[in-house]
């Protein structure tokens, strides 16, 4: 994956840069929202991390002016500003996430991820399959190995979520965002309860477990086996 | 600047002069029109006794001829303070008369004329100027000119202009007397509106502008400004608050932080034990950087940012919505807990601040409240009056009396929570959140155990239709 970088800090970018690579990605970086304009019309990335506060050009106006030009490259905006306000300022101005300063690495690495391989929105399967768990979107019916799993709708929420991004690791905020819809933080671990619910109904009984834990990351749905 | 620069720039004096200037004309006027219409007044009754005055001579000619008339008008003009009268033959020659030095041009036709005279019995050097409103008429071939003076006339002018002119020159004179006197009360209170602002803005936050007390327009403004003012001091003291607060209590954990990683330099250790020395240093600089977060949280909060962002929502789907989310850490606890939340509670607010408040709250019933095994949790949200009440009620130890104030404030957590994860600032947002809405935040006695009530205003219902 190809990723534009644009961050005044040095030391930061150089960073990002470096764990990147480590991850089996491309990092090209810019240091001011003018050049990293110029760099994200002139070529194609699979990602962009922009930092709000930049020199000459704001990360928000560089997001918008690239929008406006039908630039559509997934955008991860970071902030040192974490409100919820923030947030909602750097959404609409057409960032596709949103992640606060400062972060864990594997966060940052999660979102990335995850934008790079966001679905086309029309092409959204009614089907999502893991191995032989099967969930479908329209019937919400959600079968292992043919047989009838029965889920609480917030349980089906979070599987699908983790299923849509079968194959990558997702992380607690993101499923709290997502699946809740809350931007806070929790003080206790909610979400690894509530996924440990949802695995004693899909992996209990089965040998071949399809939800793992990620270690100091996060959550991964995907079939064991391949 | 001068003084007097100063007066006359502001806004006060300048409408006083315009006032002034208005009222003036307008005075001028009345006089005006007083003036020219008794002067018209005066002229006409003029002109109606010379006009009768001929009408007689004609007369006195038709009876009694030429000789008779010259008799009539030599006697009359013999009478002490009469009109002024000439007779001339139609060459010219005088037949009889009071006064001298008339024009010829003047006599030649009938009608009025406006013309400076001299009586006959006057010195021929006289610097008396007399001026009078004559008509000349032919009787019989003989030109008769009959006038009176108009120094009658003149003299009413003067007696009109002068206290005209006085009265001008006393509006003018009070005018600007009023003006400057009611400009320089203006300006003393604007003055000391200033001085005070200024000494505000030099770091006297508890400074406050003087009110006289009158209720005037001056008495809102100040009243406005101070309400600002004591507005900004409490912020500006919760500011203070918060940063000794951050200076005291964040101190701990860095200074933990600090010698933890000093630890793992000091002693040879094995790369696993280092590993574990860097792991824990990232977990506490994380548990530090949540700690950052709600104090940042809760000044939003309490500097009532967010407002711009309230939206309409269910006050009772969120209380389910946030049980839920806890419900499962409940249950691992051995903890039951219940939800009542049945009817729409529409409000409006921050919604995730809202979420995030009753989150602190759930989580403190479980956390400190629910150690004893079995017990239970209740969340509610239900409409009492026109506020919204969240409850949250649990049956562990509770909090004394005495503390239930403490514990509101930042990084306050009682004795026996300290083991516990959390670093006493869930409270502190929960209160910033309900006074942000326009609620409060009340802990009780459940007995045993806490209960907590957080109520928001309701959202008054909507008109259907709209
Ligand atoms: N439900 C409760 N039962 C008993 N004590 C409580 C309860 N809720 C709060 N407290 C006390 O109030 C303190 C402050 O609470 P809070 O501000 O939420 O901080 P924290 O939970 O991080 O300790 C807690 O440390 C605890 O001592
Ligand atoms: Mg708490």
């Amino acid at each position: 994956m190809r990723l534009l970088i644009v961050e005044d800090d040095r030391e930061a970018a150089d960073y990002l840069k470096k764990a990147l690579r480590e991850a089996g990605h491309m990092a090209e970086v810019a240091n001011d929202g003018d050049t990293g304009l110029a760099i994200a019309l002139d070529e194609s990335f699979d990602v962009l991390v922009v930092d709000r506060m930049l020199p000459k050009r704001d990360g928000l106006s560089l997001v918008s002016d690239l929008r406006s030009r039908g630039n559509e490259t997934p955008i991860l905006i970071l902030s040192a500003l974490g409100q919820v306000d923030d947030r909602v300022t750097g959404l609409r101005a057409g960032g596709d996430d949103y992640l606060a300063k400062p972060y864990a690495f594997s966060e940052l690495l999660a979102r990335v991820e995850v934008l790079a391989r966001r679905r086309a929105p029309n092409s959204a399967d009614t089907v999502y399959r893991v191995g032989d768990l099967e969930l479908d979107r329209l019937s919400h019916q959600v079968t292992r190995g043919g047989e009838e799993i029965v889920l609480q709708p917030r349980e089906f929420r979070l599987l699908e979520y983790l299923m849509r991004h079968a194959g990558q690791v997702v992380t607690r905020t993101m499923l709290l965002e997502n699946v809740w819809d809350y931007h806070f933080d929790p003080q206790t671990n909610v979400i690894d309860v509530h996924v440990s619910r949802l695995r004693s109904k899909i992996d209990k009984g089965f040998a071949k477990p399809l939800l793992q834990t990620v270690r100091g990351a996060g959550y991964m749905i995907r079939d064991g086996a391949r | 600047m001068t003084a007097l620069g100063k007066l006359l720039r502001t806004t006060a004096f300048k409408i006083i002069a315009v006032y002034l200037i208005v009222f003036a004309l307008f005075a001028m006027a009345v006089i005006g029109y007083l003036a020219r219409h008794t002067q018209a007044l005066v002229v006409s009754q003029i002109t109606e006794t010379i006009d009768a005055e001929i009408k007689n001579l004609q007369e006195v000619h038709a009876d009694g001829g030429i000789g008779r008339l010259i008799d009539v008008i030599a006697a009359r003009a013999q009478q002490p303070g009469s009109n002024l009268y000439l007779v001339t033959s139609f060459n010219g020659a005088v037949l009889a008369s009071n006064v001298t030095d008339i024009d010829n041009v003047t006599l030649s036709r009938q009608g009025w004329s406006e013309i400076s005279y001299r009586r006959t019995d006057e010195a021929a050097d006289s610097l008396h100027d007399s001026r009078a409103l004559v008509r000349v008429a032919f009787i019989g071939g003989f030109r008769v000119l009959v006038g009176r003076d108009i120094e009658e006339r003149e003299r009413l002018r003067e007696i009109l202009a002068t206290p005209a002119r006085w009265s001008l020159a006393v509006i003018v004179l009070l005018g600007i007397a009023g003006g400057v006197f009611v400009t320089r009360r203006v300006m003393k209170r604007i003055d000391n509106m200033t001085a005070t602002s200024e000494q505000i803005m030099r770091g006297d936050f508890g400074g406050r502008l003087a009110v006289t007390g009158s209720g005037d327009e001056f008495d809102r403004l100040a009243n406005s400004l101070n309400a600002m003012l004591g507005r900004i001091e409490n912020l500006m003291g919760g500011l203070k608050h918060v940063s000794d607060n951050i200076a005291h209590d964040l101190k701990t954990p860095l200074t933990r932080l600090r010698n933890r990683a000093e630890e793992a330099l000091r002693k040879n250790q094995t790369e696993k034990e280092l590993r574990r020395a860097l792991e824990s240093t990232i977990e506490e600089s994380d548990n530090l950087i949540r700690t950052f977060d709600a104090l940042l949280m809760i000044s939003r909060a309490e500097a009532g940012e967010v407002r711009k962002t309230m939206i309409d929502f269910d006050a009772a789907e969120i209380a389910r919505d946030v049980a839920e989310l806890y419900e499962p850490v409940a249950e691992e606890g051995g903890l039951k807990l219940g939800i009542d939340a049945p009817d729409a509670l529409p409000v409006r607010g921050s919604r995730e601040l809202v979420s995030q408040a009753l989150a602190n709250l759930i989580d403190n019933a479980i956390k400190h409240g629910g150690t004893t095994a079995g017990s239970k949790v209740t969340v509610a949200a239900r409409k009492s009056g026109d506020r919204i009440q969240f409850t949250i009620g649990d049956r562990g130890p509770g909090i004394p009396e005495a503390d239930r104030l403490r514990v509101l404030e930042r990084f306050v957590r009682l004795e026996e929570s300290r083991s516990r994860p959390g670093a006493g600032l869930g409270l502190s947002l929960a209160l910033a959140v309900a006074k942000l809405h326009g609620g409060d935040l009340r802990l009780e006695d459940n007995s045993p155990g806490l209960k907590v009530t957080l109520a928001i205003p309701a959202q008054p219902v909507q008109t259907k239709g709209t």
